[in-house]
């Protein structure tokens, strides 16, 4: 712990966004623009069955007639559609002698952002499936995993190998009628990941996805959907970064998961796309729709956020409770510093009897930064002894940004107990002082409290990662106190 | 070891210390001792370098080194320890975490290894004895909802994990029941060696019937008005402060 401590130390003296760097391969790119040729352009180059490409026509009509919602605690600067790139793969220039082997520069890459895509390296019991811009680049342990009855593979593969799982499950969860974003990334989509775990299967490893903005002026819309049979559990990862760029990316992604019977799926994200420099000029447009459905009796899903990069986060990771006795959780640390905003939180929607909900969320914000809260429990008339626990947590770094929460409770159902919790601190002066009086230094009394703040939710992440957001909690923060 | 030279200190233009002068050695113990409002607090926060105060003229010097210019964590890695009058609540640190830090910081400032978990935990449980503070105390987070006397302890107990070479201990025995003030005596006493020096900053005599001082100071209106041995606290517990009030006004 003490070499991570000193490790955390040195990076934070030496701080800077570490994922910014950009690497040169050729992409295949189609043209700027959004209209039904492109999405046709996409469909075709993926080689998608019918369905495929009606769905994704079906969801870019119905985008055309939505508008951009408005309601977020958030200045959006007006986004032009027709000036993004929809597609782009990169190009693997060396060839190869299977299917499996992937173009040495884009191992590097996944090298560099610490995630090494030959099994024998990679991190013990961790499953990856890595994509850059818009394509898988390689799924690893799928062969170990398919013993066990397991999919794990890119969601264009899904498509062509397991068309009747993908259009069973894919839109059932967040129909592309959702919402805004929800609508144009189902048009637009290009690839992701795909989990589904057999009946009676618990998944040996973590899962994981790792998402890489590579190309200019590209956005990356992404899906992923996971499905948990009867009795089975999965714990899902993922990750993402970015180069550091003047001009602002777009990322909207959707996440669906659905659980069964008895069935329990973790799904933790560490989301670190390029926050933007100090004045607020470039960083990533974070548009995200995540929800779970706890399907079956006793079903169990929980989502863990920390959310330390973007420009600008939109995004509420929630959970349908459907099955009865089922449990939704939401564990969320959000950091926003200088010019970054965020307006995160949950929905929880307790529709079978005995649902259970937590929501722990730890609100960070630094510089002149704007963090929201917001979440909404719903009690509908059926959920007997539905029960909620919510706790929004703010702390404020300094005077000029900040922290609001925006908390909404429909209950339909006498019987359900909801509580909720807030506070708002400040890191008090005196506090630093009584650590600097210890011997310990500004930054890392900061780094100690911050982390001992965020204890709860950093607890709810696999090992390894806990170490990893530990530090990038501190990295975000670096020089917001002067 | 500490020598201080006409120091004089202000906060938002108003002088508190209006001169002092001092010198503490090796193996010393000194009280300080003054009413309410006489700069106590001052002359220990400014030591421990307090950014709130605006040294105006003095010199202090800490081990041969001017300890004005040094920052708070290096005259805390320095050996200098401040047991704080108010200790501060940080929720969410453990106290475990904290001092591991704090040892691990002041071990690097000697070119020291850090401790490991065992040796820690080791001389955790011995210190603890040490100051008859709970295991349960030291399981939460940084003060977080100790008691008064708790929190005095606690202070007490860091002095022990940390050896300074100078402790200050400002109003430690404040809010003390007296049990908690004879086990804060005791560590005290028990900390005491001919390489350190403890200033015991204090309101009441009370202190000093569990710690004997080599020295006692009487600090009135920002000046020390008096200093003598030990007699001098039983004479001040005599006759009270209005004493020196009356002596300093017929000088």
């Amino acid at each position: 712990m003490q070499k991570d401590q000193d490790q955390i130390l040195n990076e934070v003296t030496s701080g800077e966004y570490k994922f910014g760097f950009y690497t040169d391969i050729e992409h295949d790119s189609i043209a700027k623009g959004l209209n039904e040729e492109v999405i046709r352009l996409i469909s075709g180059k993926k080689d998608e069955p019918d369905f495929m490409l009606e769905f994704r026509l079906k969801a870019y009509r119905h985008w055309l007639t939505m508008k951009m919602p408005e309601w977020a605690h958030l200045k959006i600067p007006e986004i032009n559609y027709q000036d993004q790139i929809y597609y782009s793969a990169p190009v693997q220039k060396a060839k190869l002698e299977s299917l499996d082997e992937v173009d040495p520069q884009l191992l590097e890459t996944f090298n560099k952002l610490g995630i090494p895509l030959e099994e024998q390296k990679h991190l013990a019991g961790v499953a990856v499936d890595a994509v850059m811009d818009s394509v898988s680049v390689k799924t690893t342990f799928k062969e170990t995993l398919a013993e066990l009855g397991i999919i794990f593979c890119s969601f264009s593969e899904a498509v062509r190998e397991y068309p009747d799982l993908v259009r069973k499950y894919m839109g059932s969860v967040v129909p592309y009628t959702d919402n805004y974003f929800a609508a144009l990334n189902s048009a637009v989509f290009s690839d992701g990941s795909f989990c589904y775990i057999p009946k009676g299967v618990r998944c040996p490893m973590e899962l994981s996805t790792y998402f890489r903005i590579n190309a200019a002026n590209t956005g990356q819309f992404e899906r992923t959907l996971i499905v948990a049979e009867d009795k089975s559990y999965v714990s899902y990862l993922e990750g993402c970064t970015a180069p550091m760029r003047d001009e602002n990316q777009l990322h909207a992604a959707i996440v669906e998961i659905v659980a069964m019977e008895n069935a329990e799926v973790k799904y933790a994200t560490v989301q670190n796309w390029y926050p933007g420099n100090k004045e607020g000029k470039g960083g990533i447009y974070n548009f995200v729709t995540k929800r779970g459905i706890c399907k079956g009796d006793n079903s169990r899903i929980s989502w863990t956020q920390i959310e330390t990069g973007s420009a600008i986060t939109w995004k509420y990771p929630s959970v349908i409770l459907r099955g009865h006795n089922s449990t939704g959780e939401f564990y969320s640390v959000a950091v926003t510093n200088n010019h970054q905003q965020a307006d995160t939180g949950t929905k929880m929607i307790h529709i079978g009897k005995n649902t259970k909900s937590i929501i722990v969320s730890k609100g960070i914000s630094a510089g002149v930064s704007n963090n929201s809260y917001r979440g909404l429990v719903k009690v509908l008339r059926g959920a007997g002894n539905a029960r909620n626990f919510s706790q929004c947590d703010s702390l404020l770094l300094g005077d000029k940004c900040g922290a609001h929460t925006f908390p909404y409770i429909e209950s339909a159902n006498h019987s359900a107990i909801i509580e909720h919790e807030a506070t708002t601190s400040k890191i008090g002066e005196d506090q630093i002082f009584y650590c600097n009086q210890r011997g310990i230094s500004t930054e890392d009394a900061i780094g100690l409290i911050i982390n001992g703040y965020a204890k709860e939710v950093l607890n709810k992440l696999p090992m390894e990662f806990a170490v990893e957001a530990q530090k990038l909690l501190q990295i975000s923060l670096e020089g917001s106190v002067g | 070891m500490l020598v201080i030279k006409d120091l004089k200190v202000s906060i938002d233009g108003e002088e508190i210390l209006k001169g002092i002068n001092l010198e503490v050695r090796a193996g010393e113990l000194h009280a300080i001792m003054g009413p309410n409002g006489s700069g106590k607090s001052t002359l220990a926060s400014v030591l421990a370098g307090r950014e709130l105060y605006e040294v105006t003229s003095g010199k202090v010097t800490y081990k041969d080194q001017d300890l004005l210019e040094k920052s708070p964590e290096e005259r805390a890695k320095e050996g200098l320890f401040l047991g704080f009058q108010y200790p501060i609540e940080i929720p969410g640190v453990s106290m475990v975490n904290f001092m591991k830090t704090a040892i691990n910081e002041m071990r690097k400032h000697r070119g020291e290894e850090p401790l490991s978990a065992s040796e820690f935990l080791k001389k955790m449980r011995e210190k603890k004895d040490l100051v008859e503070i709970s295991s349960s105390l030291t399981n939460r987070s940084v003060n977080e909802g100790f008691s008064g006397g708790e929190k005095k302890k606690n202070e007490i107990f860091q002095m022990a994990m940390l050896e300074p070479d100078l402790a200050i201990l400002d109003e430690t025995d404040s809010g003390l029941d007296i049990d908690a003030l004879r086990i804060v005596a005791r560590g005290v006493n028990n900390l005491k060696s001919p390489h350190n020096a403890t200033i015991v900053i204090t309101h009441y005599q009370r202190l000093l019937d569990y710690i004997v001082p080599d020295f006692v100071h009487v600090l009135y209106n920002g000046r020390i008005v008096k200093s003598g041995g030990k007699e001098l606290a039983l004479l001040l517990e005599e006759k009270g402060y209005e004493w020196i009030n009356a002596e300093e006004v017929n000088q």
